[in-house]
Parts: structure tokens; C-alpha cells; sequence
């Protein structure tokens, strides 16, 4: 990375934290220490490295005891990794949060009208906002949804949007991902761990909760009950014990004490979706469902599913059981999509948005493609439908021949991919190897959209453990961090 | 409960419970063999192998004892103790937030001493065999204290006594077929054998002196009410798990598995041992086999693999 700034300014354990061009959460540029990080600036002073050793382990050893873990794909056996969880929280400050909500809760809002709209009348399409073609050749589009009411209007009910903290400081929206987030349960596991580890330190910073977060999830899957019924059945549907994100099915089942439930203990009966149980079967209205669109009905969708439940799809059809999220609500998040959601906000809601986005190029504009293929090693490309760090360049990281490979990929399928300016994320300070250390992080809330938008003050903060590494995702050597938001 | 739960937390049990009754019986048959002529060996071990109920076909001429050992470490086969506690373990993975963590972690730890010692040629039999009983012990001690003994708990008090009672009504009856009625008496090593095989020896000469009598032999191992390695205890556990589970779901349809743990547990709790020994004790051994299975059908067709129609109706 490029040099170091106001080195000498730094006090002892901060020999090795050298400034650089990336904005840095803990350090002013004139080398002191922002306000709302002031109690861990000192206490990263005062504490012996000892002491942060320790502390460490306790919390590596909790999350280790409490199988936090996640399956990395493609790799043999044993592939359950612990989460490293970073000890240093992530402070934000309450002017900054409030922004962040508020820009959040526009833009769910806004892509939840531009979701039913697609699938009803698509006035956007028809006003030219947002190209047709670029809508129907997504591959999550789900022509099947066309027509169909989904209740409350509510396509999107809990998101998880990426945000990055730009070189002058303003928080940016990177990504939407309007699937089937993950990561929520790291958020809140973390923070109990913290709170055990470091009690002085949360209390001096006054820091707000966020352990109502299952309540509220529960109360807006409650509230998407189909008509009529008063008290639901609602279970957790996962993709089974092998999923990488199994821990947090089970976890967020048991905090809203709810089943969890595999496809094949649905059935469906007469457009009604039962679950077995040992009494015999049981009405399920609401399904908050962790399996992705593809898998969850082999009669309507990929019919090699074993994942999903045959006659899911004519049973949500018949409005007789809810899906969080709705199907097909991946159109929004695609990574070209995202390139029209500022005039999407516009477009709905005659706002201008209150967070940007990052700058965007699509491949299947000819200008904007040669423009980037020319200097590729400046951009970072992204496949348009992946997630979780799989299918992109980060161009100044790459090798020649990495970016060829990406070059022909980009010529095949345009449309399948975008370029974004390489990007240098805020960096966060984090405990590597006893020493602190800046790390690079973006930072992902969790909203939850229904009759009233809940984002509760926080979120994961994801860390590229690797020394300046881009690549936040867990999948790819990431870790996290706690997230404190102020008072 | 989810079906698929309670279907997990039964096999979980019967495949501990095989697991364990595989080792003891492989122990105690090893033990044997230090005492023995060695030219009976094959023999021996081909009957050790029929009182595991595996079928004889299989096995080739002088290659029982082999076959024997493969029933130890051999994940090739699916009787094999090392298979039956990695089907264990996957079964408790799978409902791994239903049970507690104490349970886990102590099925966990058993899956991997077992993958350990399996892959390490210098390891010693009998400490493997030890380690299993002891680990399946310990796992029951868990459960009982650190899981509600609630719904689940009753899943596995089932899928434990069902495998218990019938492993015992296969191991008893070929000992039996073999050993009893012959001309010449056979040693009471053999009688040892098999009370050893039931964990039953103690009590058993607690109960009768150490006097081994093939009818007070039979009498305990089948008809005890009191001793956790009888049938007749096995069916008495069955019988309150069924009718605690049916309690606890309330649905009519659990009339029919209940009735059928009950008859069982009723021909033992009235059965009397010189009049099943007259009647022919593998008769009678069979009549039990036919009803473990017949209660574990009807447990699948009431609460796990129900049709559609019989659960809406």
C-alpha cells in the first residue's frame, strides 16, 4: 500500500500501524484518535499485550465451545472452520448510524415497490428507467412470480446490504443482497462474547442493543401471516446440516423458538403445506426460508432439488403460506440491477438517495466495457449473480493471466458481469499476532422490512484478516469483528 | 417434534446400542479364546458372528475369526462398531440443537477415538472394545441427566430397549441352539460366555448362586423384570416409552404401536420358564423378534413415515 503518513506520531503498540490513503476508523489523518474510539485508544495503551492474549483466547475458546462455525465449499472433509472473530470493535457513531438507517430504510423501500412493480404492471420498464432486456435476461428473474400477490407487498423482508466506508470518510452501498442474507447470527453471538470480554470498555462507550434482533425478525415473519390467521406456524427452512450456514439456522430457530425444518418434512396437501411431526401433520403458514430460489420446489423450479418441498410453489401461489424473502427478489440484487438503483429510489419515491452508490460500469454497454477492458487491472469485476467473494477480479491484485481469464469471460457473457473502481476500503484497527494491526472492513446491517422497517444499530462487521487483502468474505480468509453503534 | 427428529434421536440409540452390544460380545468371545483349544477357533467365532445376527452366507470357510475382526474396525461393513458410531454420530448431527451439547460433545469425542484407533494398526483391541463400552455408558449417564426427558428422551429409550431386546433374543437363542439339550453338558465357560456377553454374570449368581443352570439361565436373561439386560426389561422400557410418547402427542393413531409394545411386554411379564422351555425356547425367541419388528413398523407407520391420508383424515 502506499506510504506511510504520520507514523511517528503513533504511541507504542502502534509501531506498525502506519497511515495510508484508505480512511482509518480509530485515526484522524493528523494522527489522533476520532473521539468515540477514545476508551479503546487508551485502553489499547494501557492493557499488556498479555492481557490482550488472553482476552483473545477466551473469546476464540467461546466460539469454538459453541460450534460457531461455517463449511467452506469445494475442499475435503473437515471443512468446518471456526469464524475468526476479531477482539477490537468497530465504533460508529450515533450521526453516522442515523444517516446509515436512513438510507437503508429508503432503499429497501424503494426496492421492495420496484420488485412488485417488475412483477406486475413494470411501469419502470415501460418508462425506459430501467432497461427491459437487462431485467428478463437476469438469470433471478422468476417469470413464475409474474401476476402472483405477494403479502404486504413485502418481497424483501430481511436484507443484508453491504456497505463500505469510501477514502473521505462517506459510507457507500456496495451491494444489495435481497436472497437469503447471512451472517446475522455472527453479529449477535459476537456481541455476547464482547460484552463478557470487555464490560468496563462497553459501558464507558454506551453502546446500543441489539439483542432484540430475533424478537423483531419473529414479529415481522408474525406479521406475514396469510390472511386470516391469527396465530402461525412459522419454521425455519434450511438447506440441512451440510449447508455453511447451517449454525445459523439452527440458531436463529432456537432464539425465535421456532421448528427448523428440512424439505422433506413438508408436505404439501390441496395447496396447503403441512410439516411432519409425531402428532401428524401440522399446518405451516409463514416459511422463513434459508434455501435459494432454484432449490425450494423441484415442480416449479431446478428439478434435481432434494432441497425443497414438492408443491411449495402452488401452495404460495394460492396465497396459503408466506415466504420470507418472496421468490425471485435476486432480480433486485443483481450486480447490474444495482447500477439503476439510484434512479429506482428516484423513480418511487421522488428522493434523492441518501446513500451512493459505488461507481459502475456494465459489460454490456460496448462503451463502458472497452473502456474498462482497456485498463482492467484498475477495476475489480464482478460476476453479476454470484456472492459470498466467488467469481470476481480485484484487478491490482491480480496476475496476467488471471486477468485474460477474466477478459474472455467478460467478451463470451457481457451481460453476466460489471466493473467497479478498485476501491480502498476503511481500515479498522484488529489484534493480529499480539500487535494491532489495520485491517480493511465493510460493514453489513440487517434490515428487516414489513409493516415498519427495523434495522437494529450494528451489524457485522466483516474484516479481510490478510494484510491489505480487499476480500472481506469468510468463504475467502475473512473474519468479523463486533460493531458498536453509540448513543 | 418433527419427524424427522424423532426419527434421528431413535436410530441415534439403537446404533449406540449395537454398537456397545457388538463390543461386549467380541470381548467376552476374545477373553474365551485365551482358554480354548485353538483349533475350534473357527467355529467359535462363527457362532460369536451368528449371535450378532450376521448372516452365515457371507462368510467362507476358516475366514470367521477375520471376519470377526473386519466387525471392529472395518467401515466397509455396516454392522462394524466403528460404522455403527459414525452412524450415531451423524444421526445426533442432524438434530444436534434438540439434544443437549453435554450429549454432542460426548458422541463427538467417542467418533473420533474411534477413527483414531481405527487407523492406527498398533493399537490394542481390547482397550478399543473397553472404550466403547465405557464411552456408550457415559453418553447414557449424559442423556439421562442433562436432556429433558420429554418426547425425545422417550424416542431414545425406545430405540435403545428395541435393540437391546431384540440383539438379546439372537444372541441368547443361537447360544442356546447350540449349547443346550446336547449329550455332552458343555463347559460352564461357555455358560459364562454368555451371561459375560449380557453383562449378567454378577447378578446372575447374585439372583441364583453361582450354580449355572441353562432353565435359571434363560429364566433371568429373558424373564428378569429387574436386571437392564433382560427382555423382559427391555420390553417393560419399550412399553413406557410408547406409552409416555402417546401421551405426549395425544393422537389416537398411537393406539396401535402402544397395543403391540404392550403384548409383548405382557408374554414376558406372564411367561412362565418351564413352559417355555417345554414349548421350545427358540420359538419363543422368535415370537420376541417378530414383535421387536413388528413394534418398530408400527412406530414408523404412526409417528416418522406415516401416508398423507391417515394423518389428515
Amino acid at each position: 500500500m502506499a506510504g506511510t503518513v504520520t507514523q511517528s506520531a503513533l504511541p507504542a503498540p502502534f509501531q506498525d500501524y502506519g497511515l495510508d490513503e484508505a480512511y482509518d476508523e480509530m485515526i484522524a489523518p493528523d494522527g489522533t484518535a476520532r473521539p468515540q474510539y477514545e476508551h479503546l485508544y487508551q485502553a489499547l495503551r494501557e492493557l499488556p499485550a498479555s492481557e490482550f492474549r488472553r482476552r483473545q483466547q477466551i473469546s476464540d475458546l467461546s466460539f469454538l465451545h459453541q460450534g460457531i462455525t461455517f463449511t467452506v465449499y469445494g475442499r475435503k472433509e473437515g471443512t468446518e472452520k471456526i469464524f475468526p472473530n476479531d477482539l477490537l470493535p468497530r465504533i460508529i457513531t450515533n450521526e453516522e448510524w442515523i444517516r446509515i438507517e436512513k438510507g437503508l430504510a429508503q432503499r429497501i423501500t424503494a426496492l421492495n415497490l420496484f420488485l412488485k412493480d417488475l412483477y406486475h404492471e413494470g411501469r419502470i420498464l415501460n418508462d425506459g428507467v430501467v432497461p427491459r432486456e437487462l431485467v428478463y435476461s437476469c438469470k433471478h428473474f422468476r417469470r413464475q412470480m409474474r401476476g402472483l400477490y405477494v403479502r404486504k407487498d413485502a418481497y424483501v423482508t430481511v436484507a443484508g446490504t453491504d456497505l463500505i466506508r469510501m477514502p473521505s470518510g462517506e459510507f457507500v452501498v456496495l451491494e444489495d443482497n435481497l436472497r437469503v442474507p447471512s451472517g446475522v447470527s455472527y453479529m449477535l453471538v459476537s456481541r455476547q462474547v464482547m460484552k463478557r470480554i470487555f464490560p468496563d470498555l462497553f459501558r464507558q462507550c454506551g453502546v446500543q442493543g441489539i439483542e432484540h434482533y430475533s424478537q423483531a425478525l419473529l414479529a415481522t415473519l408474525r406479521a406475514l401471516a396469510p390472511q386470516g390467521c391469527n396465530e402461525p406456524t412459522i419454521v425455519l427452512l434450511t438447506p440441512g446440516v451440510y449447508n455453511s450456514a447451517y449454525f445459523e439456522h439452527a440458531f436463529l430457530a432456537r432464539q425465535m423458538g421456532i421448528e427448523l425444518v428440512e424439505g422433506r418434512d413438508l408436505v404439501a396437501h390441496d395447496n396447503f403445506i403441512y410439516m411432519r411431526t409425531t402428532e401428524g401433520l401440522r399446518r405451516v403458514d409463514v416459511i422463513y426460508r434459508r434455501i435459494d430460489d432454484d432449490f425450494i420446489d423441484p415442480l416449479a423450479f431446478r428439478q434435481d432439488s432434494s432441497l425443497g418441498a414438492p408443491g411449495l410453489f402452488n401452495a404460495y401461489r394460492a396465497g396459503n403460506v408466506s415466504l420470507a424473502n418472496a421468490l425471485g427478489t435476486g432480480v433486485a440484487d443483481d450486480k447490474a440491477v444495482y447500477a439503476y438503483v439510484p434512479a429506482i429510489i428516484k423513480y418511487y419515491l421522488g428522493e434523492d438517495p441518501v446513500l451512493n452508490n459505488v461507481e459502475t460500469f456494465l459489460m454490456s454497454d460496448p462503451v463502458q466495457r472497452h473502456h474498462v477492458l482497456e485498463q482492467i487491472e484498475k477495476y475489480v469485476v464482478k460476476a453479476v449473480g454470484e456472492s459470498g467473494g466467488y467469481g470476481m477480479l480485484i484487478g491490482p491484485q491480480s496476475t496476467a493471466e488471471q486477468r485474460d481469464e477474466f477478459r474472455r469471460r467478460v467478451e463470451e457473457d457481457p451481460r453476466n458481469y460489471i466493473a467497479q473502481p478498485t476501491i480502498s476500503l476503511s481500515r479498522a484497527p484488529c489484534i493480529i499476532d499480539g500487535k494491532v494491526q489495520p485491517r480493511h472492513v465493510d460493514l453489513r446491517p440487517y434490515i428487516l422490512y414489513g409493516e415498519k422497517t427495523t434495522i437494529v444499530p450494528g451489524g457485522l462487521t466483516r474484516v479481510a484478516l490478510k494484510k491489505g487483502s480487499l476480500v472481506v468474505n469468510s468463504s475467502q480468509g475473512g473474519g468479523s469483528k463486533d460493531t458498536w453503534v453509540l448513543h | 417434534m418433527l419427524s424427522r427428529v424423532a426419527e434421528s434421536l431413535y436410530w441415534m440409540s439403537r446404533y449406540l446400542e449395537r454398537a456397545e452390544h457388538t463390543a461386549r460380545v467380541i470381548k467376552v468371545q476374545l477373553n474365551l479364546m485365551l482358554e480354548r483349544e485353538t483349533e475350534d477357533d473357527d467355529r467359535h467365532w462363527k457362532r460369536t458372528l451368528k449371535s450378532l445376527g450376521i448372516e452365515m452366507t457371507d462368510v467362507k470357510e476358516g475366514e470367521a475369526q477375520a471376519t470377526a475382526k473386519s466387525l471392529i474396525y472395518s467401515t466397509a461393513s455396516r454392522s462394524s462398531i466403528i460404522s455403527c458410531i459414525m452412524a450415531a454420530r451423524e444421526n445426533s448431527r442432524q438434530v444436534r440443537e434438540q439434544i443437549s451439547s453435554e450429549m454432542w460433545e460426548q458422541l463427538n469425542r467417542m467418533f473420533i477415538e474411534v477413527s483414531r484407533s481405527g487407523a492406527d494398526e498398533a493399537s490394542d483391541v481390547s482397550d478399543f472394545l473397553q472404550a466403547i463400552k465405557d464411552g456408550a455408558h457415559t453418553f447414557q449417564g449424559i442423556t439421562d441427566s442433562t436432556m429433558t426427558h420429554g418426547e425425545g428422551w422417550q424416542f431414545i429409550q425406545a430405540g435403545r430397549s428395541l435393540e437391546r431386546a431384540s440383539s438379546l433374543a439372537t444372541l441368547i437363542g443361537v447360544h442356546f441352539r447350540e449349547f443346550y439339550g446336547k449329550n455332552a453338558e458343555p463347559e460352564p465357560l461357555e455358560w459364562i460366555g454368555l451371561l459375560r456377553s449380557c453383562t449378567a454374570f454378577e447378578a446372575y449368581c447374585k439372583a441364583y448362586t453361582a450354580d449355572l443352570r441353562p432353565d435359571r439361565i434363560a429364566e433371568f436373561l429373558v424373564l428378569n423384570a429387574s436386571f437392564p439386560h433382560s427382555i423382559r426389561f427391555s420390553a417393560d422400557a419399550l412399553e413406557t416409552a410408547m406409552k409416555q410418547i402417546g401421551a405426549e402427542v395425544s393422537s389416537r393413531r398411537s393406539a396401535r404401536v402402544e397395543r403391540i409394545a404392550g403384548r409383548m411386554q405382557a408374554t414376558l411379564a406372564f411367561g412362565q420358564i418351564d413352559e417355555i422351555m417345554t414349548g421350545g425356547l427358540q420359538a419363543y425367541l422368535e415370537t420376541v423378534l417378530r414383535q421387536c419388528s413388528q413394534a418398530h413398523g408400527a412406530l414408523y407407520q404412526t409417528y416418522i413415515a406415516y401416508p398423507i391420508e391417515a394423518a389428515l383424515a
